[in-house]
């Protein structure tokens, strides 16, 4: 597998026009829109504390059968298009009432940079995973980025109730070991992202961009 | 002697720094002798010795006035800050100056399950005469260190806790006595195994029946963690201690309404006033049995006259205890009341007999039993009086002749009957089998008998319809972000759903009276004991005003119904602390209750339940009064476990503080609702006290069922059925009385 380079810098070229996501926040069900807690413009935070326990910033009030529901925000960011019409009207369900414009740093672009062009070996199964004993010894010998695996070398074991399973390395090639996605014996969910691989030839230019992502883009 | 001159000066320099601490700053001016006393020690040696000699004095005088002075007008916030002084005494100052000689088990400093709790072997020497006698004690006490962090002021967690429970348990092996030194702030409020509230509620338990003499000595007595290790025969305080429901800032705190930050000194010094915290309001309380007189000021570490006198104190306290439980009494009792703080003119032996041992626990039920009744309001006539009393009596003989002569003859007659039948089967068998074998060849073999299954419980409850569904809206779940629950119709929720959200199972709090109509047998429910109630036994400022409005309000006396009911047709005795009432705090009424109830369920042979619909902890306004209710009602409950019943608590909105490390707490069953909260201190408590924020679900109900703090969750729309379930299941065939 090799990085798509056309794709990469259409990404790259898209994350620097509009360096920004917006998250409409949409109404769940009908109710009239009774009072907005923001103005346009306004800065909202989504859920704070160690364990999310804070609530969001309140958005708007939305009342069905004498029940007034406050919408909070669950995102970081600037409200932006605040439909001022909908105001003491009544609302249908799945209506944009505003958008959240949210942001983006350094680190969600270069994450997704990455997801986009690493090749993401994924969990097969929600269980345990530990690296190979091998790959252990040369990542504590070579060091993050300077880890080389080929085709057929064992890379995890999936552990799952004193069941081992290995898992090899199934893509021809040689790749670097770039990334690593999970915590030793921690439960993973299938389909999550174990570790990141980059191809060898290609390790140059994606360093490079990552370079450069870390210099235009201040955290 | 110069050195000795520097020596003082340095005592007298702490002296007056001290009085300055306690005092204030401006009081007289203690700044200034301060500073004087200060620059003479930089230049100690520009003077010469016969000056020194004299100025010392002079400094030495002036300031033994002024503690003097300052003794004159102390306040109850002044006691409260000598109590926690770094220079006060502390327990190991105690072993080191009272006993002859001690042995710490298991700690050594840092090294220590819980350096907070100090467990100890010691001997007490007893000079009678010319002979010297020694007894051994085990000292089971606080530490709080004199500026030790590890220590943590003196607050046991819960494995400390546990920890002195083991040493009890020893000396009771050994039939030693104890001597426990409380010198705690509170105790250490987490809820990691076994648990801040379920360890003292053992504690407590398992201290209600000790066989052995136990004498405690309170100089810092925080509440719940002051109790763990409080439940004694003979109760002993110092002068310059202070004994109380909650920490002044606490109670200022809960005062002036602070979410967080630090309440201000005046409501501070206000609530040390008002909670009566000081020995001698505690003695008028009679929470406490004897006050050890201090020195101006408080004892330090070198008053050793005050060592002397606490030694006297502990052994005469401790003869006391045993001597309660001999007959022969009277001589030495009279001796004991003569004695000097030299020598005692008799020795006496602390191992107890058998029959000694019971009279021991019979002495401690009893006099817990009677511990502040003069503070219930009974609004009753003589006449009701005779007549409740007579009944009582009639009562009382009636079920004694039911299930103690009558019940026990039978059952015994039935267990024997029992295993005549089940003997004689082996031996008949062999001879009738073939018999039978041919007869149900002939006949054609009979049905067998039908396995006999746990009856079903009738739905017959009556009608009820709970006010809050008399509304046309809707609410939102509160875990409807996460669940993603589909909003809910008041009438639909509060009726047929009984408070609960049926996507989530998150239950919304209902009002008492809808478990009473709805758990127990239609027009089965019968109070008793409404008209008892408390009064403002401590002439708590507001507190008279705050009772009138609740009374008003809700139409109760206190925050405890307790009544006889039905259950399926089971008939129990159940009950309940009620959130409407000052949110189900528990003071004296509510104790008394309890106890009453209790017993009446003891003397009738039924199953006791306790519902919990909220519960506060102890009602501060009510201060000792109301943490003594603590031992009370374990005592209680102790009591009627032992003598078989079945006793049962069902948690439900919020359970906190007090009465679940206690009653609530000891109770061998104990169930929960779901969502219910359930701990020992809230997490701006913890927070405050251990420096850590614990995460919103701490006190979780999940959470307590991790730790092993209950034995189930329940949904409330099943309550009715699976408590009649679980009357038959632990109640078993012999419904009470084993």
């Amino acid at each position: 597998m090799k990085i798509n380079f056309q794709e990469l810098t259409q990404l790259l070229q898209k994350f620097k026009a509009n360096p920004y996501k917006t998250y409409p926040v949409v109404t769940p069900h009908t109710g009239y829109l009774v009072e907005f807690k923001v103005k346009e413009g306004d800065y909202v935070a989504g859920p704070t504390g160690e364990w999310l326990e804070k609530p969001g910033t309140p958005l708007f009030v939305l009342e069905r059968e004498k029940n007034p529901k406050i919408i909070r925000s669950s995102h970081f960011g600037t409200v932006q298009n605040l439909r001022m019409d909908l105001l003491k009207k009544f609302v249908e369900a799945g209506e944009t009432v505003l958008e959240i414009k949210h942001p983006l740093t350094q680190e969600e672009i270069i994450s997704e940079i990455l997801l986009s062009s690493l090749l993401v070996v994924r969990a097969p199964e929600t269980a345990r995973y530990i690296l190979s004993q091998e790959l252990v010894k040369k990542l504590e010998q070579k060091g993050m980025g300077r880890t080389k695996i080929k085709e057929g070398d064992e890379l995890l074991i999936m552990t799952f109730m004193k069941r081992e399973t290995p898992i090899y390395l199934k893509e021809p090639g040689e790749f670097i070991l770039y990334q690593i996605y999970f915590k030793p014996f921690e439960l993973v969910q299938a389909g999550s992202p174990l570790i990141g691989l980059c191809p060898i030839e290609d390790l140059p230019y994606l360093e490079k961009i990552i370079h450069r992502i870390k210099e235009e883009w201040s955290s | 002697m110069l050195i000795e001159l520097h020596k003082e000066l340095k005592d007298l320099i702490d002296l007056a720094k001290y009085i300055g601490e306690i005092k204030g700053e401006d009081f007289l001016e203690i700044g200034k002798i301060v500073e004087e006393l200060q620059s003479l020690y930089l230049n100690f040696y520009d003077y010469k010795e016969t000056d020194i000699e004299k100025l010392l004095q002079r400094y030495n005088e002036k300031l033994r006035e002024w503690l003097k002075k300052a003794e004159e007008t102390l306040t109850p916030y002044e006691i409260v800050k000598i109590t926690r002084h770094p220079q006060r005494f502390t327990l190991i100052d105690i072993l080191e100056n009272v006993y002859d000689s001690y042995m710490e088990l298991g700690g050594d400093g840092e090294l220590n399950l819980d350096p907070a709790m100090i467990c100890a072997k010691a001997l007490l020497s007893r000079r009678v005469g010319d002979e010297v006698f020694f007894h051994q004690v085990m000292v089971i006490g606080h530490e709080k260190g004199h500026g030790e962090e590890f220590r943590r002021g003196g607050s046991a967690t819960p494995w400390g806790n546990e920890k002195a429970l083991r040493y009890m348990k020893m000396a009771e092996t050994e039939g030693i006595p104890i001597h426990f030194f409380i010198f705690t702030p509170g105790a250490y409020p987490i809820e990691d195994p076994p648990g801040a509230a379920q360890q003292i509620a053992m504690n407590l338990y398992y201290m209600s029946k000790l066989e052995v003499p136990t004498v405690s000595f309170i100089s810092e007595g925080g509440s719940g963690g002051a109790e763990a290790i409080g439940l004694t025969d003979i109760r002993l305080m110092a002068e310059k201690g202070y004994y109380s429901v909650i920490s002044p800032e606490g109670a200022a705190a809960i005062e002036a309404k602070l979410k967080e930050g630090r309440p201000p000194r005046e409501i501070v010094e206000k609530m040390a006033k008002n909670l009566k915290l000081t020995a001698k309001d505690n003695l008028e309380l009679g929470t406490i049995d004897k006050i050890i007189p201090e020195p101006p000021l408080g004892a330090r570490r070198k008053d050793y006259e005050f060592f002397k006198r606490l030694k006297y104190e502990l052994i005469k306290a401790t003869d006391e205890v045993v001597l309660q439980t001999r007959s022969l009494k009277m001589l030495r009792r009279y001796a004991l009341s003569k004695q000097s703080t030299e020598s005692f003119k008799y020795f006496v032996n602390w191992n107890l007999s058998e029959d000694e041992r019971e009279i021991l626990i019979e002495n401690r039920y009893n006099k817990y039993r009677k511990m502040t009744q003069w503070a219930l309001l009974e609004s009753k006539g003589l006449l009701k009086s005779v007549t409740e009393k007579t009944s009582r009596f009639g009562q009382k003989i009636v079920y004694e002749m039911k299930y103690n002569i009558l019940k026990k003859s039978q059952r015994t007659f039935l267990k024997f009957w029992e295993e005549l039948v089940s003997e004689s089967s082996l031996i008949i068998k062999p001879v009738s089998d073939p018999v039978k074998s041919v007869y149900n060849l002939i006949v054609g073999k009979k049905a067998r008998p039908k396995v006999k299954t746990l009856t079903e419980i009738e739905e017959d409850t009556g009608l009820y319809v709970s006010p809050l569904a008399l509304q046309d809206k809707t609410v939102t779940c509160p875990q409807s972000d996460k669940y993603g629950c589909p909003d809910l119709w008041v009438p639909d929720l509060y009726g047929e759903f009984c408070g609960v959200c049926p996507t989530c199972g998150y239950h919304f709090p209902l009002e008492y009276k809808w478990y009473l109509n709805n758990i127990f047998d239609k027009d089965s429910v019968n109070t008793f004991n409404d008209d008892l109630s408390s009064g403002n036994p401590l002439n708590f400022e507001g507190y008279a005003e705050k009772l009138r409005i609740a009374r008003k309000e809700t139409g109760l006396n206190s925050a405890l119904l307790s009544f006889e009911a039905k259950l399926g047709g089971i008939s129990l005795v159940a009950v309940m602390l009620v959130s409407d009432f000052r949110q189900g705090t528990v003071g004296v009424a509510e104790g008394e209750k309890f106890i009453r109830a209790i017993e009446f369920a003891k003397l009738t042979r039924r199953p006791f339940i306790a519902l919990v619909h909220t519960t506060g902890g102890i009602r501060i306004h009510e201060g000792t009064m109301g943490v003594v209710q603590m031992p009370r009602c374990t005592m209680a409950v102790r009591d009627y476990v032992d003598s078989g019943g079945l006793y049962m608590v069902i948690f439900d909105n919020n359970s906190y503080a007090g009465p679940v490390a206690s009653f609530l707490g000891a109770a061998p069953y104990k169930f929960a609702l779901k969502s219910t909260r359930l701990g020992f201190a809230g997490p701006r408590v913890i927070l405050e006290t251990t420096g850590q924020a614990v995460p919103p679900d701490y006190h979780s109900v999940e959470n307590a069922l991790k730790r092993g703090h209950i034995q189930g969750i329940w949904d409330r729309r099943e309550l009715r059925k699976k408590l009649f379930f679980a009357l038959l299941t632990m109640g078993g065939p012999n419904l009470y009385y084993r």
